[in-house]
């Protein structure tokens, strides 16, 4: 609790110097936030598993596509984790060390899951923030658009574009990121509808500030706390797609690896005994969504001006 | 109401024509074609093949082509992998597999998911309510692919009481795990969607007065407060829906279970058009359907909403 605190009174201190107007509301979400014992535990789980993947492949003796051919062919008995031999998770079947294969497979989910959750992010916020603000026609066509894509079964549209334009991490990135910007262009507008009406966009628009500037300048800033809570509850959702497909083998592919790729080869092995193939990415995977759902619940309650 | 249903329609039919030329011009500017083998095939046979399948036309032929026969006579041609199959053969025998454990799943996920809400909720802050936002937390980073293998490992691996894959004409052995695997994620976002709304009403007014008229609690609960909490869990049916059509492919392809997830990835693989183009349009039109029911219930039950 005291280290909490002290972070908090650092953090205030720190908001004193930046230029982020409206600094009482950032102050207090923050202090809301640290308050929160179930958030602040996710934020240490992300911080370490974040560290994990920087740092892990420095860690261990073995690199990740290295075969460790002293266990080929009996990993069952030779490849189960252990401090001796330096695979500290095990062995794949391949022989290969499943400790720097799962430090491979965070860092490639984890990037799927933020690069994804950016995308969807930066096009849903302008595209709802442009709808919401021009109202009338335009915003029935755009809002009419989002209306027939969300009714489009995504997942096989997906699997579609990574089999027609091949398989690879870039595709992944934005058939993902084109896909889920959809929610976030709904939330984006309803609150752009809201915002349009006050009395500073009026003074903007009285003193001749173009649409496109007032929505830059005006708008998306005081969307921002929407879109950072709804962006921590992305980050799990992109990092559950991108296994999901690469659970059936479209996603990336080796000698790449990622969390679900990790999670089917674990599945396929898994009666020969091996479990710790299954295990341990199953481990990271479950505790980064953890704390990712944590995270966002806790910044949903310090932001949400709801509950205030 | 009809006026409603007319305009929620006429939303419906566009989405089903974009997904077709989408879904078309995808396939059509693919490198490769269904043809290419390992064996190049004679310039004869292969144009023969391409007559034969109408590919030598230009798009829009083939599109009007496939759309007119798709609609006049719910035709959607035949299979080019396998060849004495049509796509309609291969839907009608993936597509009963995929709905029966995609209904049960269904049924699991509201059912099981509104009741721990609800308890969760009228027991706020006790035991109950914690083990049920427990459960609904915990279900929620175990998605299908994840479930799949966890399923597999407790009940045929270690206690050897279902099978671990295989489907038999749908006994009931062949479904329990595809249904728990399919259900638990969605299951654990109705809870907590229940639980929230219904803490929210919970604590109107006309609550506490319907509760000082003296009626028993269980009437108010029933009678008062579930139609209203259950608004927001019904728009999320929607979504649901299409993410049990879309877990079918896991589901099929880990549990063998020969839905129509199977058909897909493999023609998908194959560069099966039509096979994938009989699919996509079909889910797609499920969906749509499936929205328009849900959007009419909820119409039906919001009395706030004027159509």
């Amino acid at each position: 609790m005291l280290t909490s605190r002290k972070t908090v009174e650092v953090l205030e201190t720190a908001e004193l110097a930046a230029p982020i107007e409206g600094r009482s509301l950032w102050a207090d979400a923050r202090i809301r936030f640290f308050r929160n014992k179930a958030a602040v535990a996710g934020l240490i789980i992300l911080i370490l598993v974040g560290m994990f993947a920087a740092f892990g492949s420095y860690v261990t003796p073995w690199s990740n596509e290295e075969v460790d051919w002293a266990v080929l062919g009996q990993v069952a008995e030779m490849g189960r984790p252990s401090l001796e031999t330096g695979h500290y998770f095990g062995t794949d079947e391949l022989g290969r060390d499943l400790f720097a294969r799962t430090v491979q497979g965070t860092q490639i989910s984890l990037m799927v899951g933020l690069i994804g959750a950016l995308i969807a992010v930066v096009v849903g916020t302008v595209y709802g923030a442009t709808a919401g603000y021009h109202g009338g026609r335009v915003d029935n066509i755009m809002m009419r658009i989002v209306d027939v894509l969300m009714s489009v079964p995504y997942m096989f549209v997906l699997i579609l574009l990574l089999v027609v334009f091949g398989r690879s991490v870039l595709m992944l990135f934005v058939g993902i990121g084109l896909i889920s910007w959809l929610d976030m262009a709904r939330i984006a507008r309803g609150q752009t509808l809201s915002i349009k009406n006050k009395e500073f966009v009026e003074a903007a628009h009285a003193i001749g500030v173009r649409p496109s500037v007032i929505i830059r300048r005006h708008i998306v800033p005081n969307l921002l706390g929407v879109v950072i809570v709804y962006s921590t509850l992305l980050v799990p959702s992109m990092i559950i797609y991108e296994s999901f497909i690469s659970f059936l083998g479209l996603g990336v592919q080796e000698p790449s690896t990622s969390w679900g790729a990790l999670i089917s080869e674990g599945a396929k092995q898994m009666q020969y005994g091996t479990l710790w193939m299954l295990l341990c990415p199953l481990f990271f995977f479950v505790i980064t969504l953890f704390a990712f759902f944590f995270v966002g619940d806790g910044l949903r309650d310090a932001l949400d001006p709801k509950d205030r | 109401m009809l006026s409603f249903i007319l305009r929620r329609l006429a939303i419906a039919i566009p989405t089903l024509l974009i997904l077709v030329v989408f879904s078309y011009v995808i396939m059509y500017a693919a490198p490769g074609g269904p043809f290419d083998m390992e064996r190049t095939l004679p310039p004869e046979v292969m144009a023969n093949l391409e007559a034969k399948y109408g590919l030598d036309k230009p798009l829009i032929v083939q599109m009007w082509n496939y759309v007119y026969n798709v609609v006049v006579h719910f035709d959607f041609g035949p299979s080019f992998m396998y060849k004495d199959q049509t796509v309609n053969d291969i839907v009608s025998q993936g597509f009963p597999v995929t709905l029966t454990y995609g209904f049960w799943s269904f049924v699991v996920a509201t059912v099981v998911g509104m009741s721990l809400g609800i308890m969760a909720a009228v027991y706020h802050n006790s035991w109950l309510d914690y083990v049920a936002v427990g459960i609904s937390i915990g279900a929620q980073v175990l998605p299908n692919f994840v479930m799949a293998p966890i399923l597999v490992l407790i009940f045929t691996l270690w206690l050897g009481w279902l099978p671990g894959g295989g489907w038999q004409g749908g006994q009931w052995q062949y479904i329990v795990m595809p249904v728990i695997a399919l259900s638990t994620s969605f299951m654990a976002s109705i809870a907590r969607l229940t639980r929230s709304s219904m803490l929210e009403v919970l604590n109107a007014n006309y609550i506490r007065t319907a509760r000082a008229k003296g009626l028993p609690m269980r009437r108010v609960i029933f009678r008062h407060a579930l139609k209203p909490a259950l608004l927001p869990v019904i728009s999320y049916l929607g979504p649901a829906f299409v993410g049990m059509i879309t877990g079918s492919v896991v589901i099929d392809m880990y549990f063998s279970t020969g839905g129509i997830g199977v058909f897909f990835v493999n023609s998908a693989l194959n560069r099966d058009y039509s096979v994938i183009m009989g699919i996509t349009i079909l889910t797609g039109a499920l969906t749509v359907l499936f929205n328009l029911v849900v959007d009419i219930l909820y119409a039906w039950i919001d009395p706030k909403i004027r159509y």
